[in-house]
Order: C-alpha cells, then structure tokens, then sequence
C-alpha cells in the first residue's frame, strides 16, 4: 500500500476495463447506426405506414334535393335517421343488455342473437334507417362492436296520391321509381370526401382537410300543383270503385304552358311503406300504357280534312245504313239503332261519334297525310319527360296501311297512344292549332309550341267538341257548372291475344275548358269498368267533369257559361258509340 | 446578517458536500427529457407527470443519503440486503400479487413493491463484498460459490416470470464477476457451456417468451399479436425522420397506437418526437454517464467500490442498451424501462441510489481522507 494514499490498482487489468468499453461503445454504435437507418434511410416508408396507421377518407354525405310541387308543398324530403351496424367479433353484450336492444330495434331476441354471432361475417346490419332518438337510446346501453351511420331516409307527404309521379328511393337513398329515379343525378347532389385523422379505436381526432366539399342535391320544384292533384286523384278513385274497374287513369295540362298539372294512377302504393307491393301497383299508366284511343281520335281526322280543305264542318255525310263495308270487314255505329242513321253534318260526325262518317272522311284522304298528322300531333314517339319506360305507342308505316285500316284508324283503331300522349294531342284543339311541349317541371311562362292547324281549324273543332257534351252528343255527363267545356269519348274493346274482347273496355274522355279561352286539359281513362256501364260518357266522363269543375275553381278561371244547375240528360238523350 | 451569510453558505456547502456534479447534472438533464417526454405520453393522464416528479424527489433524497454512507459502511449491508431481497421474492413466490399475468408484486402497508427491483443492487453488493472478502486468495471455487449466489435469486426472477428483470440481475452480477477477474478460460468454458443449455433454457421459456423472441426475427408474421409491439415502435421511431415530428406532435403516440408509451416503450414516443438529432444527444448522455461513472470505478479506492461502481455504470449501460434495442427492433421485447426516462417510482429510486454510490465510491476514493 503506497503511502501517499494513491488508489491502489487491486488485479484489475487494463485490457479488461478497456474491453469493456469497447464492447460498450460498439453496442451503442449499433444503437445509433440502427437508429440513421430507421430514421433517415427507411423513414418514408415508415412515415407512409404511420400515416396509412391513422389517416382516413371519410365520405361526406350529401343531402338529397327536395320535391316540392309548384306552389311549394313538400313532396318529398330527407329526414335524418341512423342506420345500426355491428362488428360481431366485437360484440360482447350481457343478456339483459341484449333483450333491451331487441326491444329497441323491434327485433327477435333470438333473430338478434343470431346476426350478432354470425362470426364469419365482419360488418352486419342489425337494422337500418331507425329515428334518432331510437338510435341514442341504443348508444346509451354502451355494448361495444355496435355502431352507427348517419343516413337519410326519404318520406313523402304526398303518399299514394303522388305515387306514381314521385317514385321512391332506395334504402340507399338512391332513386328508383318515377322522378326521384328520373332525376336522380340533380336530386342526389355530389358527396364529398375529407381526410381525418383517427386514432387506435377508429375515433376520428381531427379533421385535417376538406377533400372535397359535398354538393347538396337541388330542389326540384314539380309542375304538379297539388290540390288539382288531390282532386283529380280522388275523382279517379271513387269512378274506379263505383266501377269496379281494374284501373284508372288520369293527367291535367296547362294549356299555355304544358306542364303537368297532375297525374294520377290507379292502382297505386304507399311509397312510405312499400312492404307488399305488386307490379300492377308500381305501374304509371299515364305514361307506359298504351291502348287504342278508340273515337277520341275522330277530331284529328276530321280536322285534318277540313285543315285540306276537302270538308268544312257543315259538309254533308252519309251514315246510313249505320254500317260501311269494306272488303270483308264491316263497320258499325252504335248509335245508329236508336237514332237512326241518314246524312249528318261533320259536326255531327262528331258529336254523334260516326263511325261510318269518320271512316268516309279517312278515306277520302291519302294515308300519307293521315300518318303524318299522327306523328305531328306526338303519337308513335316518347314524350320525353324523362320518366323510365315511356310509352312510345304504335303508328304503323302509312305503305303498310290497307284501306279498312286507314278508315279504322279514323276512330282510333289500329294505332295505340299513352294517355299521356292523347292528352298533349288535345292541347292543339285548345291552343289553336299548336302542339304544346310538356313539361314536369315548373316553368310558370307560356311555351310555344308547334303548329298543326291553323286556328280556324282548332276553333271549328272545339265548337264541334263542344256539341259533344251537350244534350244530343256523346258526354253529356262531361258538362261543368259555369264553364263551357269541349270533348270526346272513347270506348274501345280491348285486344286481348290479337283478337277484340269482347266484354272488356277501355272508357276514356279527353277535353278542355273554357271553351272560349281554353287553360286544361284533362285525359281520363278507365281501365275494364265491369259495374255494369262502360261507355267513356258514362265512366270517364263525370271525372273529367268533377276534376274540371274543381280545377277551374281553384286556378279562378273567368266563367263563360252561366252558372245554372246542369240538367243530367235522360236515358234517350245520351248517345253512346261503341268505340 | 454578517453571521447568518457564512452561516447559508456552510449549510448550502454541507448539503451538497459528496454530490458529484457531472453525474448529477447528467442525471438530472436525462430525468428532465424523461418528464418532458412523459408529459406528451400522457397528455391523457395529466396526473403521471406530478407523481413522476415526486418519485423524482424521493430517488434524489436517495442518492443523497446514498452519497453520504462510505462504501465500508455499505459492505456491512451487502450480507443483509442480499439475504432479505431472497427472503422476499420467496415471499412474493408464496404470497405475490398477480398483475398481468405475472407474481411480481408484493403489499407493504399502503403501496406495493417489487422485491426483484431491488435485487438489482443486492447481488451486485453481495457478490462484491464476497470478492472483496477473499480478495488476496480468489480461486476457481469463489467463482462457483459466486455463481450460486448468482443463481438463486435469478432463478426466483424468471420463475415469477420476469425474464427482463432476470437478465438485468444476472447482468449485474456477471459484470461483478468479469470485473473480478475470473479466468478467460473459465468464460470460454462458460459460454459453451451457455450455448449448450440454450436448448434446454429454450424449452423452460414460457410460449409468450419464445413467441417474442421469434417475432423479433419477423416481427409482421404475427403483426396484431407478438409482433405488434415492434412494429408500432418501429414505425413509431422511423417517422420520426431526422428533426422529428416536435414535441407533443408525434402522431403514433398521441392516436394510441404506441403501446405501453409511459414506460417500456417512451422510447418510442421520443425517437418520434425528436427524431434522429434526439436520439443521438440521448445516446451521448448515456455515453457521459457511463464514462463518469466507469472513470469512477478506475479511481475506486478499495476491490469491493470498483466492482461495485463498474457493476452499477454497466447496468445502466445495459437498462439503455436493452431498452433501445428493442424499441428499435433489434432486440426481443423484454420488461426493461428506459434509465431515468420510463414512468415508474421503483426504477427510478434504484437507479438514483445506484448514482449515490457511484458518487460514495468517488467520495471515497481516497484511503486516507486528506
């Protein structure tokens, strides 16, 4: 031991202390080449797989447009509810946890019991599109592996009234029916996206950016103004019955304008609550049936010989004996039996509904020009208001028309229309001769339309379509109280396999009102009225009259006519034809 | 007020007399980043932060005390200690509470504690002071009896299982032996003998340990399970990059995806924040401190204060090493909390005392005190 008290080195070597920290700096050099590996060599790949670990793309929903009709009632809307989801793996809930969540979702306990183990499964619904306060309720039981979704569930006030014309949407909130399927793209909108950050448990932290912003759908504002709707849709429904029809038809133009005012069909469905339905249910007839228009088709005919210049209305024809023959066919008028037959003016071709008379005049022209005139008037080609499978009716090539076919088509035979079709034909009796363009959409200005006679030739016709509805024509029933009113009937048999039925119509009636200035017009048709009557004066007629009248009311109409009690015709003052 | 000056200045020198500067400073610089670290880690649980503090206050009153009692009086302690830290991991073996899975814990009154920890610094003692008793005639026979002493309190720590703290321990101890002297060729034949009983060893290891230590080798076999921890602090350190995402900004941390962020794995959550240039100060902190503590030892006055201040400086070379290694993925992932960094009261205390007697050796360093 040295004596100036130096520490004395006791058996340690010094190559063992300076192992030691030679090994000692080499592990930390490890440490740190490890740590300029990971941090400067790998980092994008590690930043990526740190990032991919908590940045997310959210969906942002948008909220689809309303439906609003013309004066701005709601016709459809979104409503916010919840849609509940689970992650069975999840899952771990107590008994009496899962009874209160069958109760809340009005599930089967055991049916609930059964979704949640379904272990293959990732992601099962459990129910969707429930009310929220439903939904918090569920959130407050606090079982882990459930969740919820925002979405939007549609609700139409209109219900089976509008059915038809609204459509529906999807649990998906995707248009499927009608309009909401028609104009799905400008109700839908855009849905947006942003990045958020989430952490571990899927909890987003933050919201770093707005990818893109959601585009609300737009408000569609309808041509369809509501109360005529209301009317004409209860009208319709209380003819159907009272005729044991299998179903019915109905649509009102605005003149002017050519929006559709209503449209309605029966049978129809509660689109809030779509659990049974048919497929005679879902169907818009007004737009995808045709049928043969039967003698609501004599006027163009008539107007078409007189717009040539072959007959003027008081041009003399000869309808006796009530029957023409041609080749091995024969037509007949039914009024003829009770009336008798003998020269009438066209006039009274009209208002008698002549078929012989209607035929002569047809034939007196050439088939071309009749061809023509159908197309000009819209027959044989979709009207193009968007809606899923339109009708587009049947024309057949003038060169393939025979004779008997060319006088048959004169009253409506032989060539098929949608009612929708018909209607908007009618609108150049009422416009003086132009074909008004529809619309479904609000549009509030007259629209110009396209000429096919010339106004005199309109008037004439709506002076004679007029004499239709009076005391001695087809409709007396078609009549309104302080309104002149102008129109045609149809009954035709229907073709069932190629052959005429014979005890199955189709009643229809289409006209206008005022007479003098003439703002709807209204297309009725019922569908195998099987109560007994079946002549369109008896059917269709008195719902164009009740619609009419309430319709002319409530846009404040100037009357025309006086406003004096109608007097209803007595069994011999009613013509009927039978097409 | 003439008085009462000197007077504050003797008690200030007093009071400080035995503190080693650098050792404290670099302690205090590595608690420091510890807290700061821990209060992003925590910004949940506000509250970890003020108890790290007091912990932080209670170890350094240990270090204190510790600085002042001279390494002979510590050798009286060695026997003791050793005897009661076996004591009580018997105890904990019978009467343990279980936390996670694992007989680690045991109740003392109002708060519990883990009689392993201590062990950390018992063993190195025990083994010391054996060494410094037989000094003048060591032979091979020591290092068996060494061995043994080594064995059994190593054992009890495996078995509760706690394979981190069992390595730590034997750690220690074979650093004491290393140091000693023991003959190359008995560490040659050791480390044969080593490598013959990994197989056995392999088969005594619990499915979760062998699961670890096969994960680090493929860490995305098993990416949700063993593999998870690894690879959240992988990716945790890597996206960090160079300058690091700034303090209370590192993303993986603050979403959750870190596990175990407060203590085994804060290493994760500052690489993410500091980045490399954080790493490296942290790394040349812990490189001071192990120079200090091992220029210490070289000037230890007596056999016994140099083993025992080498024993303690390279255990906190191997806490260090042990601890980055695996949050870095290079090495298993074992329950060793970062020195002076990971939450824990227990850890901290040990690792302050062990700075005391680091300070006590250089105290003494001297044989005769001038």
């Amino acid at each position: 031991m040295s004596a100036v008290g130096v520490p004395m080195m006791v058996r340690l070597p010094a190559w063992r202390a300076r192992l030691a920290v030679a090994l000692l700096l080499a592990a930390f050099l490890v440490l740190a080449c490890r740590s300029v590996y990971l941090q400067s060599m790998n980092t994008s790949f590690l930043q990526g797989k740190g990032e991919a670990r908590y940045s997310r793309v959210l969906e942002v929903p948008a909220t689809r447009g309303r439906v609003v009709d013309r004066n701005g009632e709601a016709l459809a809307i979104s409503t916010p509810v919840k849609s509940v989801w689970a992650i069975p793996e999840d899952v771990s809930v107590t008994a009496a946890q899962l009874k209160s969540l069958a109760g809340l979702l009005s599930l089967d306990a055991r049916e609930l019991e059964r979704k949640l183990s379904s272990a293959e499964r990732e992601f099962v619904y459990l129910k969707r599109q429930i009310a929220p306060e439903t939904a918090a309720r569920i959130a407050e039981l606090g079982i882990p592996g459930i969740h919820q979704q925002n979405e939007f569930r549609r609700y139409y006030p209109g219900g089976e009234t509008l059915a038809h014309v609204i459509g529906f949407t999807g649990v998906d909130d995707v248009g499927q029916e009608g309009i909401e399927l028609a104009q799905q793209a400008v109700l839908a909108g855009a849905a947006g996206s942003r990045r958020v950050i989430k952490d571990r448990l899927g909890r987003v932290v933050e919201d770093v950016e707005s990818i893109r912003a959601a585009q609300d759908g737009r408000d569609l504002i309808l041509s369809i103004d509501g109360k005529i709707q209301n009317l004409a849709f209860g009208a319709l429904k209380s003819s159907v019955e009272a005729n044991r029809a299998k179903a019915g038809a109905i649509v009102v133009l605005d003149v002017r304008t050519g929006e559709v005012l209503a449209l309605a069909n029966l049978p129809t469905y509660n689109p809030n609550n779509r659990a049974r339905l048919t497929g005679a249910q879902l169907r818009n007839r007004v737009m995808t049936d045709s049928f043969e228009p039967g003698s609501t088709l004599k006027p163009f005919t008539v107007g078409l010989a007189i717009e040539t210049g072959r007959i003027t209305p008081d041009t003399m024809i000869q309808t006796a004996p009530g029957t023409l023959t041609i080749g091995r066919y024969t037509i007949h008028d039914a009024h003829a039996e009770k009336s008798g037959a003998g020269a009438m003016t066209v006039a009274q071709v009209i208002q008698k509904s002549s078929n012989v008379g209607a035929a002569k005049i047809a034939l007196a022209m050439p088939r071309d020009e009749m061809h023509d005139l159908f197309k000009r008037v819209g027959f044989g080609a979709a009207p193009r208001l968007g809606f899923p499978g339109e009708a587009v009716g049947r024309v057949r090539e003038a060169k393939t028309w025979r004779p008997v076919e060319q006088a048959t088509m004169a009253y409506g035979h032989g060539i098929s229309v949608s009612l929708i079709q018909l209607a908007r034909a009618y609108t150049v009796f009422a416009r003086d001769g132009e074909l008004a363009p529809l619309s479904l959409v609000k549009t509030g200005v007259p629209a110009a339309g396209a000429r096919v006679f010339s106004p005199e030739v309109a008037r004439a016709l709506r002076a004679m379509l007029e004499a239709a509805v009076q005391p001695g024509g087809t409709a007396p029933r078609a009549r309104v109280v302080g309104w002149r009113v102008g129109g045609k009937t149809g009954t035709a048999h229907k073709l069932e396999n190629g052959a005429y039925a014979a005890h199955k119509y189709v009643s229809s009636f289409v006209g206008f009102a005022p007479v003098s200035a003439p703002r709807l017009v209204i297309a009725v048709m019922v569908d195998e009225p099987s109560a007994g009557q079946y002549y369109g004066g008896q059917v269709a007629a008195p719902v164009f009259s009740q619609v009419m009248q309430g319709a002319l009311r409530l846009l404040g109409a100037p009357h025309d006519a006086p406003l004096a009690p109608i007097e209803l015709p007595g069994e011999g003052d009613e013509v009927k034809e039978n097409t | 007020m003439e008085l009462a000056a000197p007077s504050a200045r003797r008690l200030y020198q007093r009071f400080v007399e035995g503190i080693d500067g650098p050792l404290l400073t670099l302690s205090l610089m590595l608690a420091a980043l510890g807290l700061a670290t821990l209060f992003s880690a925590s910004y949940e649980q506000p509250g970890r932060v003020a108890s790290q503090a007091a912990n932080l206050t209670v170890a350094l009153a240990g270090m204190w005390v510790m600085a002042r009692i001279p390494p002979q009086t510590l050798m009286r302690f060695a026997v003791p200690a050793y005897l009661f830290g076996i004591a009580l991991l018997i105890a904990v073996a019978l009467a343990g509470d279980i936390v996670n899975g694992a007989r680690r814990w045991l109740h003392v009154g109002v708060t519990r504690f883990q009689p392993s920890e201590m062990m950390k610094l018992a063993l190195p003692l025990m083994l010391a002071w054996y060494f410094h008793k037989n000094e003048a005639t060591l032979r091979l026979r020591d290092f068996g009896v060494a061995a043994l002493l080594l064995a059994l309190p190593v054992l009890l720590i495996a078995r509760q299982p706690d394979l981190g703290t069992a390595v730590l321990v034997a750690a220690a101890g074979c650093y004491v032996i290393f140091f000693a002297g023991i003959g190359w060729k008995v560490i040659a034949a050791l480390g044969v003998l080593g490598l013959a009983s990994l197989f056995p060893l392999w088969g005594m290891l619990h499915d979760y340990q062998r699961r670890r230590i096969l994960t680090l080798l493929d860490p995305a076999q098993d990416p949700l399970g063993a593999g998870y921890h690894t690879i959240q602090s992988t990716i945790a350190v890597g996206s960090g990059g160079i300058t690091g995402k700034g303090w209370l900004r590192g993303t993986q941390t603050h979403l959750e995806f870190i596990p175990e962020r407060h203590t085994d794995f804060i290493f994760a959550v500052f690489s993410e924040e500091f980045g490399l240039i954080g790493n490296l100060v942290l790394l040349a902190l812990y490189t001071l401190l192990i120079a200090r503590g091992l220029m210490i030892a070289a000037s230890a006055a007596t056999f016994f204060s140099r083993l025992i201040a080498a024993s303690i400086t390279l255990m906190f070379f191997t806490y260090a090493f042990v601890n980055m290694g695996m949050v870095a993925g290079i090495l298993p992932v074992v329950g060793v909390p970062l020195p002076f960094i990971s939450y824990g009261g227990t850890a901290l205390l040990t690792l302050f005392i062990g700075i005391g007697i680091l300070m006590s050796v250089h105290n003494h360093r001297r044989l005769v005190q001038t």
